[in-house]
């Protein structure tokens, strides 16, 4: 691995989520895979060992540090475990709108029990006709006096059921389209709140998705973050931060995959010797690692250019994004390769890998439109 | 409630190799870890702070790098370490490291309960526990696997045996050596970690501690290693199968045979 200089507290972040990866997540990974059971033990350990806040401001209990930190974390697990790590992150998904649009108030009502691990997060935008188009959102938010009256069905949510603290986009001005949505802040037991089955899906099966189910659901106007007719723009400003902990998840992932590979491939013999001795495997080998480590300088670049700041972010994250999935998808596909008809069966760990690496590509915006974006900023860009 | 934990510095390995000229650990190029008997130790004395407050104290007698594991103690959850340092105290056998540890105890005045685990896994003595409350003339209760009560200046708990557990009650201060069975210790936290990086260690020499110069070190060792081997593992057991009456009779023979 190339040396990033990570500073001594991210050394320390990574360092102790690898032994929670190791001693927690991977001796789990394959029986949560299978019993697609909530992994709230694990969720627990990550709690008390403070690592719900890397990435929040130490006024409302994190930890202080950004995208950055949270990359590294979710980089960690996801090499045991992409499901189980998803759980954590997805929590930061449903938590930055109220970093990023929060008023003090909100954020210190929120945030604190969100650092802790005291309560998950989940991010509400998706719904049945609105995936990639997300200007086609069909739930309401209608003001009555001082409430908000939510109708409609967000679908596909991760933590959905099991996070308490949700983050949704809702019309509140339908004629305007895109620029009638708005952000708010609902949460679990909220009367007219209620969930969906839990889908059964391909990979990521330690995490839990469910629909969120509105119907007259009556918040509070102070659960409003940003003004009204802001949701959209929130959303894209959301992804731009988490896209490259969806990269560094991927990362993670494609990193595990090589991991079990190259292990496998010295065990492995065949012609009266490991496999790992033909040039054949040897060059698969060879690109999976080099295609990782471009993928994780990809990564740390885009996240520590969040971390700083900087006002358009969008380009790069979603080339983390897009770079690190697609790397994630052809390096387990490969590993599968390596490991030969043991690779196709679920008794060996590489198949999940291979399972849990292809929602990287769909979701948070599909590869597609993560390269619309690559474009439309470059275009933008030319123009200037 | 004030708590202090007793802790060691092995080497990360069951296989330890023994000096053949000075029958003293091989410490050269092997990776050292706290006592994997004393990370339940630790987390005892986090839990019952956490219960009834108080501080707990992690100490340990050792070279200067074994300040790492007192740092690593605190990143658990303990809040001070107490790190015993000296020349003299080298070639300590475990009646002068009792005798050492104890008198760092007495400089630390104020505590209720010294938690240490069972044994070392490099030495397996289980002897430096029993021998600091002979020393300090207090009340111990060994291989502890729950504590079930303390009140009034009174401890109960557990006491794993060979074949099930005892219940002992006994005072306060006291010494108890814990088994595994006793907790599950928790991963360290963040919060943990940066406060032990920057955590002052106290080191005290010979001298703060005051003890009596031929007790220390070698000359407060009688212990002479004769020879460091590997125990046998245990014989299997017999079975006897078959016709239930007459495994039964052949059982009691073995069991006359044996009380013969």
């Amino acid at each position: 691995m190339i040396d990033y200089l990570l500073t001594e507290e991210q050394l320390m972040i990574r360092d102790l989520c690898r032994q929670i990866a190791d001693e927690k997540i991977r001796p789990m990974a394959a029986e949560l895979d299978k019993t697609e059971e909530f992994p709230w033990e694990i969720m627990k350990v990550m709690a008390q060992s403070d690592l719900f806040g890397v990435y929040i401001d130490p006024k409302y209990g994190g930890m202080g540090g950004g995208v950055f930190e949270l990359c590294i974390a979710t980089e960690e697990f996801s090499k045991a475990c992409g499901g189980i790590a998803l759980c954590y992150s997805a929590s930061a998904l449903g938590t930055y709108p109220i970093i990023l649009y929060g008023n003090d108030e909100q954020k210190q009502k929120y945030l604190p029990d969100l650092a802790s691990g005291k309560k998950l997060a989940a991010f509400g935008l998706t719904e049945p006709s609105a995936g990639s188009d997300a200007s086609a959102l069909q739930t309401t938010a209608d003001k009555q006096g001082d409430h908000y009256i939510l109708n409609g069905v967000k679908h596909f949510i991760t933590n959905g059921g099991d996070a308490e603290t949700y983050t949704i986009i809702a019309m509140t001005d339908k004629k305007k389209g895109a620029r009638g949505a708005s952000l708010f802040v609902v949460e679990k037991g909220t009367p007219g709140f209620t969930f969906g089955k839990k889908e059964d899906k391909m990979g990521i099966r330690a995490s839990s998705t469910r629909e969120l189910i509105f119907n007259n659901c009556k918040i509070p106007k102070e659960n409003l973050l940003g003004k009204e007719g802001m949701g959209f723009i929130a959303a894209m400003r959301t992804f731009d931060q988490s896209r490259p902990g969806i990269g560094a998840q991927a990362l993670g992932i494609a990193q595990g995959a090589l991991d079990h590979a190259l292990r496998y491939s010295k065990q492995r013999k065949q012609f009266g010797q490991s496999i790992s001795s033909f040039q054949g495997i040897q060059w698969m080998l060879a690109d999976m690692a080099t295609q990782v480590e471009a993928s994780r300088a990809l990564v740390y670049a885009s996240a520590r250019e969040v971390d700083a700041g900087k006002k358009d972010v969008a380009m790069h994250s979603a080339m983390a994004k897009m770079f690190a999935s697609d790397v994630a998808m052809k390096v387990a596909t490969d590993a599968v390769q390596i490991f030969g008809g043991y690779g196709y069966m679920k008794e060996y760990p590489a198949e999940k890998y291979m399972r849990d690496a292809k929602i990287t590509q769909i979701y948070e915006g599909t590869n597609q439109i993560q390269r619309n974006i690559i474009a439309m900023a470059l275009i933008k860009e030319m123009a200037k | 409630m004030n708590i202090i934990v007793c802790i060691k510095q092995v080497p990360d390995t069951t296989e330890v190799r023994i000096d053949p000229i000075t029958k003293n650990l091989v410490r050269e190029g092997v990776k050292s870890i706290v006592n994997p008997f004393d990370a339940y130790a630790i987390e005892e004395g986090v839990r019952l702070k956490e219960k009834f407050g108080g501080k707990v104290i992690a100490l340990t007698m050792g070279p200067p790098q074994a300040d790492a594991v007192l740092r690593e103690a605190i990143s658990l959850g303990c809040d001070e370490g107490v790190l015993v340092t000296d020349r003299a105290f080298a070639g300590s056998d475990t009646l002068a490291t009792s005798y050492t540890l104890s008198k760092a105890i007495e400089k630390i005045k104020d505590y209720d309960i010294i938690i240490c685990g069972k044994q070392a896994v490099d030495g397996d003595t289980a002897q430096v526990g029993p021998g600091i409350a002979a020393t300090l003339d207090i009340p111990q209760i060994t291989y502890v696997r729950k504590i079930d009560e303390i009140k009034d200046g009174l401890i109960t708990a557990e006491r794993a045996t060979e074949d099930g557990y005892e219940i002992a009650q006994t005072k306060l201060p006291c010494l108890l050596t814990v088994v595994k069975e006793v907790n599950v210790p928790r991963l360290p936290s963040l919060k943990g970690k940066m406060k032990a990086k920057s955590a002052v260690i106290t080191m005290w020499k010979a001298a703060d501690i005051g003890g009596e110069e031929n007790r220390l070190g070698l000359k407060g060792s009688p212990t002479e290693v004769w020879k460091i081997f590997t125990p046998p593992p245990r014989p299997q057991g017999k079975i006897y199968e078959g016709d239930a009456k007459e495994a039964v009779n052949q059982l009691v023979d073995a069991i006359k045979v044996i009380n013969r």
